[in-house]
Formats: C-alpha cells, sequence, structure tokens
C-alpha cells in the first residue's frame, strides 16, 4: 500500500521502522514536522529540546546508550548543535545517530542559506541526501546502519522541497524490531568517549581512516548510481535538485547521488569518462562541483547555474537554454507579450489581528527606543507601519546584542526583544552576562506561551511535552529573578496604558531589568472576541489605526472599516482612536 | 506522457494546505503518480501562499513548470493575479471572488486592482477563467473554512475521475465531526454553474 507524505512524515516513519527508540529537536521551518511525525508513533520517545545543542547531546547519549536515535533541526540549528557534532564524530556511539538536517534554499523562512552539506566535509561525517519521500523512509534506515557499522552519527540532509513536498511511500507490514527485553549496562569505555587531548589525539587518525574506508563504501552503495541514457550528456545532482534535472533532460545520462560526502572517485571517474560533457547541477556551493574539479574532470556547473536561491525545473531550463545545453524553451512563453500591465501589490506576512506582539510594538515604536530583537513572530514587528525591530541576527542574539550597543555608549535608551521559546533556546546566558557585566538595558521577553512562528509547538515554559504529557513549567519570571533581576514586571500588551508606564518606569530606572509582555497567541488559543465598529460619522480618516498595521483595518474613501471575518475583536484600535469612532458594541 | 499540474494561490491561514492535500489524494485514489509542494512557516502569517499539486504516469519535479500549469485555483483575487506566467494558453482559472487586502493597500500605499483588471490579465494567459463565489458560499454554510473543498467542487467537475473518489478522500481527510460539513461544500461547488 502507498500513501502520500512529506519528506518530514517519511523521515519519521523511516525512524521508526528502523528502530529508533529516542528524538530529540528543537522546531524550525522546514524540520518541525520530522520530530512532530516521529512522536506519535508507539514505544517511542520524542522531545522539544530547549535548543539543537541540547537536542544533539540528548541524541548522543541516548546512541552511548545503546539505543538507535534520531536529532533533527533546521540547517542554522547545526551551527548551534555543531559543537556537539564534533565531539561525536571523534567518540563514536554504540547505537546509531542520525542527524535529519533540513536547509532552506531561498530562504523561505530563514535568516541565511547556508549549504550545510559543507559540514559533513567539515566535521568528517558521512552525509546522504533523499529526492523524494521514498528515499526519506529508505535512507533513514541505510543511515543508521552505516552509522552502527562505521561508528559515526550521519547526516540526513534535506532542503525545503523535499521536507515539505509530499510524495508517495511504500508502507511496509512489518514494524521496527522490538526494543531489547532487559535494560543494557551501560559500557563504559573512557579512552574512547573521555576527549581529553591524550584521547582525542588517538581518535583524530581513527576518523581521517573511517573517512576513507567510507569513500570506498560510496563507490558500492547502490544509492550511488550511474543511470544510462545520451551520453553525450552526463548530469550529476542529487536530492531535489535530482528531480528538477530529469523533467529538463529526459534523456541524460545522470550520476545521481544518494551519498553526497564522502564522494565515490571512482564512479565519478568512470561517469566521466562515459560522457561526452559532465554537468553538475547543484543548488548554493559548488560542492560536488569542486571535488570533481580536484580530481582533474572537467566539468560545467556554476558557470551556468547560480549560486544563490532556490532551483526549479523552469530555473534549469532557463539557465540550460542559455549555455546551449538544449534549444527549447520548456514552452512557447506569448502571454509575456500580451499580458496588459496590472501593477499587484506586495504581500509579505504580518502579524495576526489579535497578536500580543502588536500592542508591545506599538508601544516602542511611539516610545523611541533602540530595539534589538530576536528570531520568531515577533521579528515581523521591523516591519511598517510597526517599524520597530532594529537588529534580528540568529536566535538568541538579541541581549548579548543589546548589551554590546550599550556597552559600546549609544544616546538612545536600549530595549532587547526575546520571544519565550527563543529565550529558553539561548537568551538565559546573555540575560546572566547583562547583571554580570552591569549594562542598563531593558530585556523584553515577548511571551505568547507557545512557540508560534514553526506552528505552536511546546517549550519548557507550558508545563506540556512534545508527546502532550503534563510536565514542570519553568516560571519565566522566577526564572529571571533568580538570576538576580530585582526590576521585574508581567504586563498584558493589549493595555497599552500600562505597557507604556510600566516600560517608562524601566528605562529611567537606570538599571537591567526585564518585562514579561504576556498574551497567549491567539492563533493557538482560538481565542476570539466580537470585533469593534467603526462609527463612519466620527471617524476622520486620520489613519492612527492603520498605524497598528493590523490586516482587518482598511482605508475606505471616508473612513476606515473592519473586515468583521478577520477581525480578532483585540481592541487595539479603539484604544489608540484618538476620536473614539472605534467602540465595542454596547451589550 | 500524461500529466495534470494543479496551482493554488491564497492567503495564509485561507485553507489551501487542506484543499492541496485532498487533491493530492484524490490524484492518488485515481491511480497517478503525484508530488504535492507548498511552503509552511513564516508564509502562514497573512502572507502569500501557493501550492504546486501534480498528477501524471511519472511525476519528478514537485512543483511545476512555468507555463505548463493546467489549472489555477486562486483562493484570493489578487493571489490569483500573480501566477499568469506560470500557466499554459488552454489552462482552466477558477478565482474566488474574496479580497484580502494587503498591508500596503490598507495603508493607502497602493492600489487593490479591479477585478476586470485581473480578469482581463489572467485571460491573457488562459482561455477560461471563471469567477466564483466560494467565499459566500461557505458563509452560507455556516464557515468560511470550507471555501477551499467549495472550490475543489467547481474543479472536480473539469477534471473528471468518478466523483466518489473525490467524496471518498474528503471523508478520510476531514476530521469526523465536519464531514458533513465538507460534503455539503463539496457539493455546492460542483453546483456551480462555469460560464
Amino acid at each position: 500500500m502507498k500513501k502520500l507524505m512529506t519528506g518530514n512524515e517519511a523521515l519519521a516513519y523511516g525512524a521508526y521502522l528502523s528502530g529508533v527508540r529516542v528524538g530529540a529537536a528543537y522546531p524550525g521551518t522546514p524540520s518541525t514536522e520530522i520530530m512532530e511525525n516521529f512522536a506519535r508513533y508507539p514505544g517511542v520517545f520524542a522531545e522539544w529540546a530547549p535548543n539543537e545543542k541540547v537536542a544533539m547531546d540528548v541524541g548522543i547519549g541516548a546512541a552511548y546508550a545503546g539505543s538507535r536515535a534520531m536529532v533533527s533541526m533546521k540547517h542554522v540549528g547545526l551551527n548551534v548543535a555543531a559543537d556537539s557534532l564534533f565531539y561525536a564524530v571523534y567518540t563514536g556511539l554504540k547505537g546509531g545517530l542520525v542527524i535529519a538536517c533540513a536547509d532552506d534554499p531561498g530562504m523561505h523562512s530563514s535568516q541565511n542559506e547556508q549549504d550545510n552539506r559543507n559540514y559533513a566535509k567539515f566535521a568528517k561525517l558521512p552525509m546522504l541526501e533523499p529526492a523524494d519521500s521514498e528515499e526519506c523512509k529508505q535512507f533513514m534506515g541505510i543511515a543508521l546502519e552505516m552509522s552502527e557499522a562505521f561508528d559515526t552519527p550521519v547526516i540526513v540532509r534535506t532542503v525545503t522541497r523535499i521536507s515539505h513536498s509530499s510524495s508517495p511511500v511504500e508502507i511496509l507490514e512489518d514494524g521496527p524490531p522490538p526494543p531489547p527485553e532487559d535494560l543494557p549496562l551501560y559500557e563504559r569505555n573512557p579512552l574512547k568517549c573521555v576527549m581529553v587531548p591524550a584521547n582525542a589525539r588517538q581518535r583524530h587518525p581513527v576518523i581521517e581512516e573511517k573517512i576513507k574506508k567510507l569513500a570506498d563504501y560510496a563507490e558500492t552503495i547502490a544509492i550511488n548510481r550511474i543511470e544510462p541514457g545520451d551520453d553525450s550528456l552526463g548530469i550529476v545532482a542529487s536530492g531535489s535538485v535530482y528531480q528538477y534535472a530529469r523533467e529538463v533532460f529526459p534523456n541524460a545520462t545522470f550520476l545521481k547521488l544518494g551519498m553526497v560526502y564522502p564522494l565515490p572517485q571512482k564512479l565519478i571517474k568512470e561517469f566521466a569518462s562515459r560522457v561526452k560533457t559532465v554537468v553538475v547541477i547543484e543548488e548554493l556551493d559548488p560542492f560536488f562541483e569542486e571535488h570533481i574539479r580536484l580530481m582533474g574532470i572537467e566539468v560545467k556547473g556554476k558557470d551556468i547555474f547560480p549560486m544563490i536561491g532556490e532551483f526549479s525545473p523552469s530555473l534549469i531550463h532557463q539557465c540550460a537554454l542559455e549555455a546551449g545545453l538544449i534549444d527549447a524553451p520548456a514552452v512557447e512563453a506569448e502571454a509575456a507579450a500580451t499580458a496588459p500591465a496590472v501593477e499587484l501589490p506586495i504581500r509579505p506576512p504580518i502579524l495576526c489581528p489579535g497578536c500580543g506582539h502588536r500592542g508591545m510594538f506599538h508601544v516602542l515604536r511611539e516610545t523611541g527606543v533602540l530595539v534589538l530583537g530576536d528570531i520568531g513572530c515577533y521579528t515581523l514587528g521591523f516591519a511598517p507601519p510597526l517599524s520597530a525591530m532594529h537588529t534580528c541576527g540568529c536566535m538568541g542574539a538579541s541581549i548579548g546584542v543589546a548589551h554590546g550597543v550599550a556597552k559600546a555608549g549609544v544616546k538612545d535608551r536600549i530595549v532587547a526583544v526575546i520571544g519565550d521559546s527563543t529565550f529558553f533556546h539561548s537568551g538565559i546566558h546573555p540575560l546572566i552576562d547583562v547583571l554580570y557585566n552591569e549594562s542598563n538595558i531593558t530585556v523584553i521577553i515577548a511571551d505568547n506561551s507557545v512557540t508560534a512562528m514553526t506552528g505552536h509547538q511546546q517549550h519548557p515554559g507550558t508545563g506540556i511535552t512534545l508527546q502532550k504529557k503534563t510536565t514542570h513549567a519553568v516560571d519565566l519570571e522566577k526564572l529571571v529573578r533568580s538570576i538576580g533581576y530585582n526590576l521585574v514586571d508581567v504586563v498584558d500588551p493589549y493595555n497599552l496604558e500600562k505597557f507604556e508606564e510600566v516600560l517608562e518606569n524601566h528605562l529611567n530606572s537606570g538599571k537591567p531589568s526585564v518585562i514579561i509582555s504576556k498574551r497567549p497567541c491567539v492563533l493557538y488559543t482560538k481565542e476570539k472576541r466580537t470585533p469593534p465598529q467603526v462609527n463612519a460619522d466620527e471617524c476622520t480618516n486620520c489613519g492612527t489605526c492603520l498605524d497598528l498595521g493590523c490586516s482587518p483595518l482598511m482605508q475606505e474613501e471616508n473612513n476606515v472599516s473592519i473586515d468583521p471575518m478577520l477581525c480578532n475583536g483585540c481592541g487595539l484600535c479603539v484604544q489608540v482612536c484618538p476620536v473614539e469612532a472605534i467602540v465595542h458594541e454596547v451589550n | 506522457m500524461e500529466k495534470i499540474d494543479f496551482l493554488m494561490a491564497g492567503v495564509g491561514g485561507q485553507g489551501t494546505i487542506l484543499a492541496s492535500n485532498i487533491l493530492a489524494e484524490v490524484g492518488l485514489e485515481l491511480g497517478y503518480d503525484v508530488k504535492k509542494a507548498e511552503v509552511h512557516g513564516m508564509a502562514q502569517r497573512g502572507g502569500t501562499v501557493e501550492s504546486h499539486i501534480r498528477w501524471g504516469d511519472k511525476v519528478y519535479a514537485p512543483v511545476a513548470i512555468q507555463g505548463d500549469v493546467d489549472y489555477l485555483l486562486g483562493f484570493e483575487m489578487l493571489e490569483a493575479g500573480r501566477w499568469p506566467a506560470f500557466i499554459k494558453k488552454d489552462a482552466v482559472v477558477i478565482v474566488n471572488r474574496y479580497r484580502i487586502p494587503p498591508p500596503s493597500v490598507n495603508l493607502g500605499k497602493a492600489r487593490y486592482p479591479r477585478e476586470e483588471e485581473l480578469d482581463s490579465l489572467l485571460k491573457s494567459a488562459a482561455s477560461r477563467v471563471f469567477w466564483i463565489n466560494a467565499t459566500e458560499k461557505a458563509k452560507e454554510l455556516g464557515n468560511p473554512a470550507v471555501i477551499g473543498v467549495v472550490m475543489l467542487g467547481a474543479l472536480s467537475s473539469l477534471v473528471g475521475g468518478e466523483e466518489s473518489a473525490w467524496l471518498n478522500v474528503i471523508k478520510r481527510m476531514v476530521p469526523e465531526r465536519f464531514v458533513d460539513l465538507n460534503l455539503k461544500a463539496f457539493e455546492a461547488g460542483r453546483q456551480i454553474q462555469l460560464a
């Protein structure tokens, strides 16, 4: 039986079938659904860790203990987890460990488009790259076997178009192997697992030897294969790009690489000697291309295809046409010539109607403070008309950056804004630094009580685990006070007057402080109040309410209107209207 | 090689994801190889969303080739207008007559195109452009969330395949307490005269 699955669902299914019993992750688009789906299988433990580094250590621990384990994250999550990844390569593991890691070419929902294939070479471990959901399932099993056979973690790399695309997956009748009946005794092996310099020096040659053996293995593994066709053109590709290239060059000979590191040199040589022209098609970095060039083989690649952005069949077709690899356009393009010129306004993502962050950003903008920001839905507060965030680099950066700005010294009053889940991810250490090294900034924890942007995942503050168990909830206020902050307030951003009063109090206090801006995400709570109404006779059409950047508010010819289907009834517009023309219905 | 490409365009939160899931499953039910692509995450927050659904004897890429899409479903008028370059000359376009103005329009900094403008834009690319009131139908049924299934109902009468295939998939994919509502929505869509 076949079932449609996204790549992420299939990775989870593959992990389950292969006997993975421990999973850990931090949510991040496009990887989030891997662990969400894995968590639903019977007999497994799966968790949202506070961040990717913790997740990686949890996976390594489980694998040290002999269980098969999976850790998942988005591409930039591996930056956070890199320290742990590197030591795990040195120590090796007992049970198989797979890192399912999703890159985001095109930056649909990311701050950069790093190519994580480089991590395989950098950290010296094998990497596989599936090209559809069925391969996601299968490669998970191959990766776990490889992990155990070669005593190394293995990365299974996807991209957005694999993780979030659906294709049929063969459902197997057999489930996973049964778990061991008895708990094993932990195998203590300090020479291998305590990475003091003396021990680590013993391990490094082992790793170099291992990568050579893996390269030999890559020659034989079936997921690296030559797919014969017309030998005048030979295409080297992997993952989603292989599928796009198949559409564009239906007759070419292909070298399809399922294992993208280490590369099979003999197979590549055989392929190159067989075809007239070798063309490497790969998104982002010239990873294969550089390797093949170093082998002394002439290839085309980044001279034809871009290093920037996401590929598509159309883009590959266009580039190939311009380079003379093909001679006809994909389709007759006549529409473009005859299309009337209509200007289409863009539609960027915005804070939802009823979002508590809106009230907070409204006050921050009105106060004119410098806002050092962070990653989450609230990053959208940078955009006009709220325009109240001035930096955002990576998870947890806000507080440290604010501290640095304060130490350099500027005239501005300084605020760091960080979400609750992001704070648990990597905001606690910089918050300690602010107090330890004394800068008088105000940190606002924008607490919507869930990891909202990635689709409402639980976190250490919610009191619920990934597998829906009730658990201890870390109290943000108590946590912050325990560090030593004594100016801490919890305030509802729906109450603009109160919020402004508290903010002014903190900014004028001359000491480091924390405001917890608390309002649960309305998309998550599904809370909806009766929409207010605009009294058209009173409305002067001044546009003050429109500066909230709330989608139900619409400027008409003579007044502002509210679309009741979109409105959440939060009442911020009622509060900001200078002539009291927006009113909640009086019952 | 037989293939049918669909493109759904809308605004985050409009239910394109459920509709695209249903359409992909119907393809599988009808015996096609199927692939589907969409982007989640930040795009959900009121931004532009697009789903590609491809049926065929053998489908490689999950995204369609520009100029080769057979059916465009616009859940929102402006969003439908972004895709003329993707559809083929004899494509069918079904547009839900519903506007969600983007922020720049609300702020008076940009103009929302008129229906006639969008219509001529789409007609310059495709021969058959149908405007339907799916949101209104959904509201009549008591739940604006079912516009996607109303749109699928309208689409189904053009795509063909046994009606039972569509109904089976809806029954399977919708939470039990919403099955009746969605079957009604599908039927309401099927009854819309496309002209």
